[in-house]
């Protein structure tokens, strides 16, 4: 009676002896209260998150309970009319089945697995879509350029407002030069940074949650980008600023750019999932390229502002297009040994 | 000819259209029911409320204690120069950064816990699960919570960009408008209303499960022996008495013993005698009743071990 009492705790309640008990299901049941109530205290203890006060027998006894009382359940379906019982069972057997099959992990337990290899592992499983998002990326640069270089209305057609102020076919190379470097200093560069920061998340946002239509937007949405790029080197390439262009575009691009490329990589490979889900069921697939591409674009957007906080704040600060390009080089260098190159043997080799 | 009686009303079949039985990895059957439109809709407005406040009252200390306490001149934002002004600069930067990723973790750091629930959700009565009985990863979290941002903040700030440019409408509104209704009709085209982070996810959310053991009914002595210690009368029921009623009745018979309220069991007595031919006593309706739900309930049992059940008062004698 003693472990009773203590797991009734708070509440003591009349506890019966199981002769009381009129009808055969209500012996059944008071037979097996005991272990029910334990686990029903051991599931509300960790509900309210109070692992640190649950002794390790309580959480190996956890799975144990937990097939007790689903077996309860089982034998209480064809055997009891108790509704009130069989309502409590049920409930108890759903709550101890999300904490023994819940995440494993909280928010910064995951943090750190994810910064810790898992990462790299997830763009590493989508490998194939970030070629097609490369090709997708080169091609929409090459378009750019031709169509600018056959026909400069295009450029009008390709470049947004907010980016052709001064930067417009027929501007003299001093203008543009003007715009490559000195402080742009009409708001602070900081809250410029901020802003871009949202631009680019949206684009890669957008990128990825086109995916969803069979990865055809987000493909389009990719040439797009990088077809306004094209037409920008091409621009600056006229009036011989290429190298400058290049070496201001790479203090952040490199960021920037490899994060809008895993982005629509990562939408690519769910358009793919759902467009060909192969075996599986059309949910599942969705889910299981879901899961890892949500990986890629939590790094995505770390990737984001890292990039924003370069683009305020370095490509200000170094006016120097030798050092732009090596801030520029040594992140593309980081990002692919990040990603690719560098890998937790253990989680790899399973 | 005539027309089949109108099936009785049943409060439990009002989720029965939401009911889903998942087969667990041990094989373990568990009925659960899919969260309505309604309160995932409720929980999710309270959820940016509480983002909202949240924000609003960070954005406002943060003020109070720039331009407040510490009388730092407006303008050094716009137009100032120098160390200072980078400093602030940088300030509101971070706190741009830092906004982003609160609405973000918001989300995920209360669906990782152990609840699986952010306090809208909690208020609701719902929580997150897996679709198919299995583990319910981290990374099916942070993947239902990304879709998140793209489901609802996207489309929000398009049509706030569209509201604050005024009568311009432009493509990228038009757009954001068809991408809201899309993301709205999701939820609603599927039967088990996931959304499109749920799909993605392999998640859906279900009624939180909560219900405290009630007591044994069946164990007072009229339960025993059908002897009232009131009148000291005493409730035997014969095969054909109890047979009028089936698995149905008996449960509302539970409810109307758990309540425990005088005018029920009366008006239950009345209803129960009528129907088997006997006189309703005064005084002992609750011995009457304890008596009659533990006979049932037996012959009811007996029947379910030998594979025959009855439904309610209209089944058959199974």
């Amino acid at each position: 009676m003693s472990p009773l009492a203590r797991w009734f705790g708070k509440t003591p309640e009349p506890v019966l002896a199981v002769e009381q008990a009129a009808l055969r299901s209500d012996r059944f049941r008071l037979e097996r209260e005991a272990d029910w109530k334990r686990l029903e205290d051991i599931v509300t203890r960790m509900e309210k998150g109070r692992l640190s006060r649950l002794s390790d027998d309580d959480i190996l006894a956890l799975p144990v309970l937990y097939r007790t009382v689903a077996s309860s359940l089982a034998v209480a379906r064809e055997t009891s009319l108790d509704a009130a019982t069989l309502a409590y069972l049920e409930s108890l057997a759903q709550r101890a089945w999300f904490l023994v099959y819940g995440p494993r992990v909280g928010l910064w337990g995951w943090l750190k697995r994810f910064l810790g290899g898992e990462w790299g592992r997830a763009v590493r499983g989508i490998g194939p879509d970030i070629l097609i998002a490369l090709a997708a990326m080169i091609a929409g640069t090459l378009v750019g350029w031709l169509l600018v270089s056959a026909d400069p209305e295009w450029y009008g057609a390709l470049i947004p407002d907010g980016l052709s102020d001064v930067r417009r076919p027929g501007a003299d190379a001093e203008t543009l030069r003007r715009t490559l470097y000195g402080d742009q200093g009409k708001s602070g560069l900081g809250l410029f940074a901020a802003a871009l920061f949202n631009n680019n998340a949206q684009v890669s946002i957008l990128a990825f949650a086109l995916g969803f239509a069979f990865a055809i937007p987000s493909l389009l949405l990719l040439v797009h980008n990088m077809a306004t790029l094209g037409a920008m080197l091409w621009l600056f390439g006229r009036a011989g600023l290429l190298p400058d262009l290049v070496a201001w575009l790479m203090i952040h691009g490199t960021t920037e750019l490899f994060a809008i490329l895993l982005a629509g990589a990562a939408g690519i490979h769910v358009g793919r999932a759902i467009a060909f889900p192969g075996e599986a069921a059309t949910l599942d697939a969705a889910a299981s390229a879901g899961r890892r591409a949500a990986q890629v674009m939590a790094g995505v957007v770390l990737m984001l502002i890292i990039a924003a906080i370069l683009e305020g704040f370095f490509r200000q600060l170094v006016q120097d297009p030798v050092g732009r390009v090596a801030i520029g080089s040594f992140m593309l260098v980081f990002w692919i040994g990040y990603l690719f190159v560098w890998r937790r043997g253990r989680l790899d080799r399973a | 000819m005539k027309r089949p009686a109108k099936a009785p009303y049943r409060p439990e079949l009002e989720t029965a259209k939401r009911r889903r039985r998942i087969v667990t990895p041990e094989g373990i059957a568990l009925d659960f029911v899919v969260a309505s439109r309604g309160s995932r809709a409720g929980a999710v407005m309270i959820d940016l409320i509480l983002i909202g406040t949240a924000m609003l009252v960070s954005t406002l200390l943060l003020i109070l204690l720039l331009f407040g306490a510490l009388q730092v001149p407006e303008n050094l934002i716009e137009n100032g120069e120098g160390p200072a002004a980078r400093a602030l600069q940088f300030c509101a930067v971070l706190w741009i950064v830092a906004m982003f990723l609160f609405r973000n973790a918001y989300f995920l750091f209360f669906e990782l816990r152990p609840r699986g629930a952010t306090p809208g959700k909690r208020l609701a009565g719902i929580r997150i699960a897996a679709r198919n009985g299995g583990q319910l990863t981290a990374e099916a979290v942070i993947a239902r919570n990304l879709t998140r941002d793209i489901e609802l903040f996207l489309p929000a700030l398009f049509l706030m960009q569209a509201g604050m440019s005024g009568s311009d409408m432009g493509a990228a509104t038009l757009a954001g408008a068809a991408w809201l209704t899309v993301i709205l009709a999701i939820p609603i085209a599927n039967r088990d209303h996931l959304r499109a982070g749920d799909i993605v996810s392999g998640s859906w959310v279900v009624e939180a499960p909560r219900s405290r053991l009630a007591t044994v009914l069946a164990t007072g002595p009229a339960s025993h022996s059908g002897r009232s210690e009131v009148s000291g009368a005493q409730f035997r029921f014969g095969e054909a008495e109890l047979a009028v009623y089936g698995e149905y009745e008996l449960q509302v018979l539970e409810r109307v013993l758990r309540d425990n309220s005088r005018e029920n069991m009366v008006a239950v007595t009345e209803t129960i005698c009528r129907k088997v031919g006997w006189e309703p006593g005064r005084g002992d309706e609750r011995a009457f009743l304890e008596a009659y739900y533990t006979q049932l309930r037996a012959r009811l049992e007996k029947g379910m071990r030998f594979g025959k059940r009855k439904a309610d008062k209209h089944a058959g004698d199974g």
